[in-house]
């Protein structure tokens, strides 16, 4: 390698900063869009979106939109009802998988290999391709409510919880990580006298954070964005989740500005779970000492 | 504490054997140490001990109860891993503490029982550190505090000092050896390093090729090795070999001969030996002299000088061919390319026939029968 003096160092810093900013930009830009635009009334969005000024809270600023949109919609019971649904997933989703994968990484039981091969075959299958027979099968199914058995899945938070409950990527992301961690460490913890829950919940998901905070974070937002599921579950508004709650948006004249208010409402779940996980994500790393 | 014996215990994995059948007792108390070439299936062994390996064929009992089929934790053992597979996550006090608290031991009890551990191998300054931040050798002190604190029948070690530097490696070899008297327990300690086994063993384990090859005090594998892997295994620098026909066979022993030594009268036992038998003489560098004294002599090249002070390594090769390595005085004068002679007495000589099996040796010096630490 030739020898770098310092000014070729600055240079390739500098060229370093200013695509990172790029990027930076490309990313953030439509958000600022989204949030300076909510603020606008429909007239004014349009115009400004020739100019520069589609970026800048310029103009007749008001929160009128946001206003307009909980007139529309329930937008809260909307947001609610998506938190709901995807906090509850995503916590089941997490101890379900953790346990499938713990199961293929560290126990021994016969067809274990050819059974981690369907569950991981089956990440080739979109939901698009099952959702009808899937459908199907969740009308028909029994529940046991507060007035005796019923019928149909129908219309209810656990239609949309219930079929979301494991996921291949999930178990195959939880797989590989367990089969990365030392197996003294569970032999230790065996010889110890640990059962294998007691190695599972004890042992090995306090030093699994960076997994279970990537994991976390795939399935919140795989959740948090159905919109043909709970499209097709959901005919009463009542169950309805923010993706689907947005078509209350594009009836007859779609009012841009209450649109970019819907939505900058129902993104900030989104960036506050993000935010936090990827701080729960950072300290896990560092505190469990896995990396030295 | 608990005594332990193995009946033709063997492993497989698949249809690769690994260990074809090996028979042990170990007396309570005992210090045991395996030893073998890497790969030889020590580690195997002893996870055969601690109940994490399932037991192919075969019985092993501690204690005088059958044990095959018990968990880990009712095989009343201990184990220190290599790696020292401590708990990320967990203090120093918290590791030593899990397998009690796993068993609902009561507060005081485990308390009592951490702290001792950790005054025993003064951990006590650490006690709520992450093992994180700890050094190596501090990290090893934990791992043997987790087994101190199951209170076992037997421990259990593999390999437990190879990740650490020199220095510490002689110390915590001479503390485990304390905490062996201490204890009282009996110990199996695997390891590949003949010096850790040397010094710790009451009992050495030689295992290769699936077998035991020989189990016996640290004395007898120096100085009447059963046979010619155990003799080449035990002892640096290695033994030298000399091929040898025997040309006569007396009730005074075995005279062998061979071109770069003439005719030999060798203190051996001649009822295994045939006239015209093809047999390996064995000679380790340090009965080794320089000059003609007494004795057998053999003459060569000088091919190597590795001065070391006290002592001085150095190779010979003869005419025939035949490379010799001796140990001798240090402040010898000998140069590379010099021809000189090493000689060495014939009651230092191992002889070994045609299949490698060692025939008697008549003067055995008397430390093979020492304990350990008389
Ligand atoms: N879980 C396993 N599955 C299949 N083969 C195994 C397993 N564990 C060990 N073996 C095989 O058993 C043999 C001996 O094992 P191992 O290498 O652990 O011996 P060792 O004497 O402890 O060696 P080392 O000194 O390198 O630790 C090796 O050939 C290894 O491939
Ligand atoms: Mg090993």
């Amino acid at each position: 390698m030739p020898s770098r003096t310092p000014e070729t160092r600055a240079t390739s810093l500098f060229m370093r900063y200013a695509i990172l900013v790029l990027v930076a930009l490309i990313f953030v830009f439509p958000l600022v869009f989204m949030l300076v635009s909510s603020l606008k009334p429909s007239m004014q969005l349009l115009s400004d979106t020739s100019s520069i000024r589609a970026f800048l809270p310029v103009g007749d600023i008001s929160l009128d939109n946001y206003t307009a949109s909980f007139a529309r919609a329930p937008v809260a019971l909307f947001i609610f009802n998506s938190i709901f649904v995807t906090s509850v997933t995503v916590v089941l989703n997490l101890v379900i998988c953790s346990m499938a994968g713990f199961s293929f990484a560290f126990l021994d039981w016969k067809g274990k290999d050819v059974m981690l091969s369907i569950v991981i075959a089956t990440l080739i299958v979109p939901l698009e391709t099952i959702a009808i027979p899937l459908l199907l099968v969740v009308n028909n199914l029994p529940w046991i409510g507060a007035d005796g058995i019923e019928w149909g899945w129908l219309n209810s938070y656990r239609v949309q919880i219930v079929p979301f409950l494991s996921d291949a990527l999930t178990v195959f992301l939880f797989v590989q990580y367990f089969r990365d961690l030392p197996r003294d460490l569970i032999e230790a913890a065996r010889i110890d006298g640990a059962s294998w829950f007691q190695i599972y919940a004890k042992v090995i998901m306090p030093i699994s954070g960076p997994v279970i905070a990537t994991a976390a974070i795939l399935r919140f937002l795989a959740m948090y964005n159905q919109y043909l599921w709970p499209l097709m579950v959901t005919q009463s508004e009542q169950y309805r989740p923010v993706m689907v709650g947005l078509q209350y948006f594009f009836q007859l004249n779609t009012d841009w500005g209450q649109v970019m208010a819907y939505l900058s409402m129902i993104t900030v779940p989104v960036l506050a779970f993000y935010l936090a996980l990827q701080r729960a994500f950072i300290t896990s790393i560092a505190s469990t000492g896995i990396k030295g | 504490m608990a005594s332990l014996s193995m009946k033709s215990v063997r492993k497989s994995y698949g249809a690769v054997e690994v260990i074809k059948g090996v028979d042990l007792d170990i007396a309570d108390g005992e210090f045991v140490v395996v030893v073998g070439p890497s790969g030889c299936g020590k580690s195997p062994l002893l996870r055969m001990v601690a109940g994490l390996e399932e037991i192919t064929a075969g019985t092993m009992e501690i204690g005088g109860r059958v044990v095959n089929d018990l968990e880990p934790k009712d095989r009343g053992i201990a184990m220190v891993f290599q790696s020292y597979a401590l708990y990320p996550h967990k203090t120093v006090y918290d590791n030593m503490a899990f397998g009690l608290h796993i068993a609902k031991a009561p507060k005081a009890e485990v308390d009592a029982k951490v702290k001792k551990a950790a005054e025993i191998l003064k951990l006590e300054p650490y006690l709520d550190r992450l093992p994180k931040q700890l050094s190596g050798g501090q990290r090893q002190r934990v791992a043997i505090g987790r087994a101190i604190v199951r209170n076992p029948e037997v421990f259990l070690f593999d390999e437990p000092l190879s990740n650490l530097d020199a220095a510490l490696r002689v110390n915590t070899r001479a503390e485990i050896a304390k905490l062996h008297r201490d204890l009282g327990a009996t110990m199996i300690y695997v390891t590949h390093d003949q010096v850790e086994a040397m010094t710790l063993a009451d009992k050495i384990v030689v295992l290769e090729g699936g077998y035991a090859q020989q189990i016996g005090t640290p004395m007898e594998l120096y100085h009447t090795p059963a046979n010619l892997f155990v003799a080449g295994f035990i002892g640096s620098p290695k033994m030298n070999y000399i091929e040898v026909t025997v040309a006569e066979v007396s009730a005074d022993g075995v005279k062998v001969a061979a071109p770069d030594i003439g005719e030999a009268l060798l203190p051996i036992d001649p009822d295994k030996a045939a006239v015209g038998d093809r047999a390996t003489l064995g000679i380790r560098p340090e009965d080794m002299r320089h000059g003609k004294t007494d004795g057998i002599t053999v003459s060569g090249r000088v091919e190597l000088v590795e001065r070391l002070g006290h002592e001085t390594l150095v190779e010979i090769t003869t005419t025939n061919g035949l490379d010799l390595k001796g140990i001798i005085d240090g402040t010898t004068l000998i140069s590379l390319g010099d021809t000189t002679d090493l000689s060495f007495a014939a009651a230092s000589c191992h002889l070994f026939d045609s299949a490698g099996k060692a025939l008697t040796r008549r003067e055995v010096p008397e430390v093979v029968r020492a304990r350990r630490g008389t």
